[in-house]
């Protein structure tokens, strides 16, 4: 099914299931645990052996030498693969580094080798006793040193890695208020629960591997790829995902070594990566240097807008797009992006949650409440005034759907914003209170995504998609949408998802896979339907699918009878046109945080949050919800405690564990509120829905930023915003 | 984690004895912490001695009218004892801000004391550590030491002791019993419980191989209010940064001691007669000949400030 003319009313718009608060269809699995993630997969447990991966103890240089006997002589094991034994091996599209190094060494903790045995504790203590001799080179891991001698980034999908409109230059010397600040933000951790997992399995040259994967046909490709195989000889199972922001979008060291360990063994091998090697053998949110410039009159006009950008990736490959939201966000004629990259020799930087909008936002935001109250303005009112319908670089193309005035306003209203203080006037016992705002933004993406269904006669729609459910609740508004579609109860909706044998979907990634992969399921069951009534003899365009039934008129048929003689098929995909290019389709909200900072030691602690999000058609409130509280969760770490801390003598991430990786627990996050618009956005897909999971992290940084300026009166512009960064700016003790 | 015998022993003479006749062996209490560094090869024990059931789980009075707490006393039976919330508060506190309900439940008195540090360094056996490995260097003088020693450390390991309920048993003068492998039992004052790194920061305390805790024994109670305040970057779950375990009683007196700042819960009575005079004068006596790095300057303000919040509030 093509998409390329906005939706008109169609069988979603009856609501009897999609827009439904409903709990996770698989919830239970997950509670019992008896939803099988992909170390716990049971199929191989008789035969399969242990693997445990060896990362290299340094940053960058060469192997000189392995000694291998010790740990082969060890009890159980069964095989060590190595660069230097596993043959010749590809690269994936989407790595940068290679998953298994040797004898060239690209980063710390890249996999040099894998143990395998008969048991995990045999596999584990045979690792300590593979021993690896190296050669240095001395390596770039210093971002802050790279400024200036950065060079011009690659176009990152599809942004130049300079954009300008207007004069900028003459328009911020010109402006009668200026700001110009720099922001940095660190390298951030997934820090996902479920490690990267793997268990693979051949049978003569077909490969299965059970993973833990956001996109599984690009994963089925790169391991293809890698190891040199057709595509169609490799099956990928990810149908259970414990989390995974980004850091599952490619395919991981864990699959790879896998799937050598079980050639080697001729048994089926399961891998997962220790916790202390994934902050530095996965791919990391790369840190970034920002320097804002905002001009703008003494009414409050935003007249020049200047963003740039530094970053770092291994080869110099990928930047962090922190400058994608200034291009869009606020009116003004004068504008200027940049993006620069510097190779450095830490892990490869990669997408996480909001890649590019997160730490974008954390900076932009905090320059707006900066450049509010230069203008005695308040922050809320500031971006109120700038704001545009249309896309500011090309005034012809308007935004599909834009409230974010509205979320502001609602916001302030119901967060009670007109009772915030100057910075430093307002006091609770011995905390110093803060109220911070910030918009939210990230732009609302698609992808084609197909799906089959399947009717049996006893009326149970079946859909079958490689869509993912890394804890979205993706299960859920799938089964949403079929029963929607086929006028079913939930109850008679079976998903099966995450299997490369099924119709390649969007996947999870960019907050694109609720609204493409619920669509591509809407086009499955168009034509589900179609053949249904045919089956029944009813004209298709007539059709009421209700209650299990199909009617036309005063008859009326079971659902099951369409596949009496047999099981229906029907199988389709949503294909997005061009209407993303002539409108822009974008998500908003508005993020407001309150703080408390102890006056004495200048420990944050958030007080309240609320998100007002307008982003489409809500396709199950109670998801989206927990989605936008993640994301803001995520954002509160962000701004106050994550952070990899760079050895920059030695080259790696030294806090590479959840005891020095600090994430928010649950005593930091104790209220939060979440409201959203009532909208629709017939441009997006026949499921009018947009992406949330991104847009709820998307300004919570800023937002906390600008509270503890607001209870502080200190402002930092380097996150985390922790204690020794401002106790000398905090009021005498007495 | 290399492989290792294992035993379980019912007496503290079954349990020296066991140690005594296996080389390369360990106690193992509840395991929080031991277990951990095995799995990573920081410790490589050849042969554990299980003494989690050695009836030392009892919290009784001493005939100097104070309590002592068995060395397999679990960190949440301790917090929650009526005698110890009542009398020593600050051990209540110091204990309840620390690791989690999970942890708690099975960290032993003993253990707790003996917990390593949480240098990120020492973690990380391709390092350089002197305290994991003698001789080797030290990562983190010159790397990420945001969270280390400011006093009392040396040229060779800047790590400090993390305990919580450490500060408080300093606090309120604790001393720790133990016997050894041929029987003996002696009293270490638990001042002088910590030996500091110097050349050797890999011996970390003042007992001998082999020689096991079989209490903690706290004085008779010393009355006053009794605050703990443990300064973190995230809420709960988090080592601290610095603390500060304060009694103070009516007339201003009182005992101060910090976690946080070096290789021991750090106290010096000296400084404590200037409590009445605040904050600023207690911790320059406090943490005179602190040497910090660039990334640790801030514990001495931190330590400051902290202590006039805790003398603010004791005051109420
Ligand atoms: C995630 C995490 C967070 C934590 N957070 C905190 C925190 O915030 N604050 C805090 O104070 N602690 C914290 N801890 C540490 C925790 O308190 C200790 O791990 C625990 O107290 C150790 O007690 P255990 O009985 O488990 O000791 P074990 O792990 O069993 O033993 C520790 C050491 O003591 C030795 N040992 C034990 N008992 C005896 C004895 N009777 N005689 C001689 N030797 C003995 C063992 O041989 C071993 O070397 C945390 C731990 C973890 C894992
Ligand atoms: S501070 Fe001590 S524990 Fe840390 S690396 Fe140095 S020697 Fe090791």
């Amino acid at each position: 099914m093509k998409f390329d003319t906005p939706a008109t009313t169609n069988p979603i718009d009856q609501l009897k299931v999609v827009g439904k608060p409903t709990n996770r269809i698989e919830g239970p699995l997950k509670t019992t645990g008896t939803a099988p993630y992909a170390y716990e997969h049971q199929d191989f447990a008789a035969t399969q052996a242990y693997g445990y991966v060896v990362g290299s103890a340094i940053a960058k240089g060469k192997i000189a030498s392995m000694n291998l006997d010790e740990a082969k002589a060890a009890p159980g094991v069964l095989a060590i693969v190595t660069a230097a034994n596993a043959g010749k091996l590809g690269k994936g599209d989407f790595n940068n580094a290679t998953l298994l190094g040797g004898p060239g060494i690209e980063h710390y903790h890249q996999a040099v080798a894998l143990v395998v045995a008969g048991s995990f504790e045999q596999a584990r203590a045979a690792a300590s006793l593979v021993r690896v001799e190296y050669t240095r080179d001395k390596g770039a891991y210093d971002l802050s040193a790279t400024v200036g001698t950065a060079g011009k980034a690659p176009v990152l999908y599809g942004n130049q890695p300079d954009t300008a409109v207007g004069d900028f230059a003459s328009a911020f010397a010109a402006a009668p208020v200026q700001l110009d600040a720099r922001y940095s933000t660190p390298d951030h951790a997934h820090a996902m629960m479920e490690p990267h997992a793997s268990i693979a399995s051949w049978e003569g040259d077909k490969l299965t591997v059970w993973t833990s994967n956001q996109m599984i046909a690009w994963s089925a490709g790169d391991v293809a790829k890698t190891l040199g195989l057709p595509k169609e000889n490799v099956r990928l199972l990810s149908p259970y995902v414990g989390g995974g922001f980004g850091g599952k979008l490619y395919v991981r060291a864990d699959a790879i070594l896998a799937a050598l360990g079980a050639k080697a063994t001729k048994r089926p091998v399961k891998v997962a990566l220790q916790r202390p090697l994934m902050m530095n053998n996965t791919p990391h949110r790369p840190a970034t240097i920002q320097r804002i410039r905002l001009g703008a009159t003494p009414d409050g006009k935003l007249t020049a807008i200047g963003h740039e950008s530094w970053s770092g990736d291994l080869n110099a490959a990928k930047p962090e797009g922190a400058v994608a939201q200034t291009r869009l966000l606020y009116a003004g004629a004068n504008r200027m992006t940049a993006m620069r990259i510097a190779a450095l020799d830490l892990a490869e930087g990669n997408d996480m949650r909001a890649p590019g909008e997160a730490p974008g936002m954390m900076a932009l935001e905090v320059a707006m409440d900066e450049m509010a109250e230069k203008l005695g303005l308040d922050p809320v009112q500031f971006r109120i005034l700038n704001d545009t319908q249309v896309d500011p670089e090309a005034p012809s193309r308007p935004f599909t759907q834009r409230q974010l005035n509205k979320c502001l306003q609602m916001g302030a209203e119901k967060f009670g914003w007109s009772k915030r203080g100057k910075p430093a006037s307002t006091r609770d016992g011995k905390w110093l209170v803060g109220m911070g705002v910030a918009a939210a933004f990230r732009n609302n993406l698609n992808a084609n995504s197909a799906a089959r269904v399947r009717l049996s006669s006893a009326g149970i729609v079946t859909v079958e998609t490689d869509m993912t459910d890394i804890g979205t609740g993706s299960y859920t508004i799938i089964a949403q949408t079929a029963a929607e579609m086929m006028g079913v109860p939930l109850d008679n909706v079976v998903v099966k998802l995450g299997d490369s044998s099924f119709p390649v979907s969007s996947g999870s990634g960019g907050q694109w896979g609720a609204n493409s992969s619920t669509a591509g399921v809407y086009a499955a069951c168009v034509k589900l339907r179609e053949a249904a009534a045919q089956k029944l003899g009813l004209n298709p365009a007539d059709a009421v699918f209700a209650d299990g039934k199909v009617k036309v008129g005063r008859r009326s048929f079971a659902l099951g009878d369409a596949a009496k003689d047999g099981e229906l098929v029907a199988e389709d995909r949503i294909e997005f046109g061009k209407l993303a290019e002539e409108k822009q389709q974008s998500t908003f909200g508005a993020h407001f945080v309150e703080v408390g900072v102890d006056s004495a030691t200048g420990e944050v602690r958030i007080r309240r949050m609320l998100a007002v999000c307008a982003a489409g058609r809500i396709l199950n409130p109670k998801a989206a919800r927990s989605q936008v509280i993640g994301g803001m969760t995520m954002g509160a770490g962000a701004a106050l405690m994550e952070e990899l801390a760079v050895d920059k003598r030695f080259g790696f991430f030294v806090n590479h564990d959840l005891a020095g990786y600090e994430v928010p627990v649950h005593a930091d996050i104790p209220y939060q509120e979440v409201i959203f618009l009532d909208e629709t956005d017939p441009n997006t897909s026949p499921m009018k829905a947009k992406g949330v999971g991104e847009l709820g992290i998307c300004g919570v940084a800023a937002a906390v930023a600008n509270a503890v300026y607001n209870a502080t009166g200190a402002r930092v512009r380097s996150y985390p915003i922790t204690l020794d960064k401002f106790i000398d700016k905090l009021p005498e003790m007495t | 984690m290399k492989s290792f015998t294992y035993e379980r022993v019912d007496t503290p003479a079954a349990a020296t004895a066991a140690f005594a006749r296996t080389k390369g062996s360990r106690y193992i209490a509840g395991g929080t912490n031991l277990l951990d560094l095995m799995k990573l090869e920081i410790e490589t024990p050849a042969h554990l001695i299980d003494i989690s059931r050695l009836a030392l789980d009892r919290i009784e009075p001493t005939s100097g009218g104070g309590l002592r707490i068995g060395a397999m006393v679990r960190n949440t039976d301790l917090a929650s004892d009526e005698r110890i919330r009542r009398d020593y508060g600050l051990v209540s506190r110091a204990l309840v801000a620390g690791a989690s309900g999970q942890l708690r439940n099975k960290a032993t008195m003993g253990g707790n004391i003996l917990q390593r540090t949480r240098c990120p360094y020492f973690y990380d056996t391709n390092q350089p550590c002197n305290k994991r490995q003698p001789g080797s260097g030290c990562a983190a003088i010159g790397g990420f030491n945001r969270i280390l020693a400011v006093i009392g450390a040396s040229d060779a390991c800047i790590a400090t002791q993390p305990s919580d309920v450490g500060v408080a048993l300093r606090a309120l003068d604790a001393s720790v019993e133990t016997v050894n492998v041929t029987g003996k039992t002696r009293v270490i004052p638990y001042a002088d419980f910590y030996r500091a790194p110097g050349e050797t920061p890999h011996i970390e305390t003042a007992l001998v191989p082999g020689e096991l805790i079989t209490a903690v024994t706290l004085p008779r109670p010393v009355g006053g209010t009794h605050v703990y305040h443990k300064v973190r970057d995230r809420a709960s779950y988090a080592f601290a940064l610095i603390s500060v375990g304060l009694v103070v009683q009516r007339d201003g007196t009182g005992r101060v001691a910090l976690g946080g700042v070096a290789y021991k819960p750090w106290r010096v009575e000296a400084a404590e007669a200037d409590l009445p005079r605040g904050a600023k004068a207690v911790t320059a006596k406090l943490l005179a000949g602190a040497k910090t790095t660039h990334e640790n300057a801030y514990k001495l303000p931190l330590v400051e400030r902290t202590l006039a919040g805790v003398l603010a509030q004791a005051k109420g």
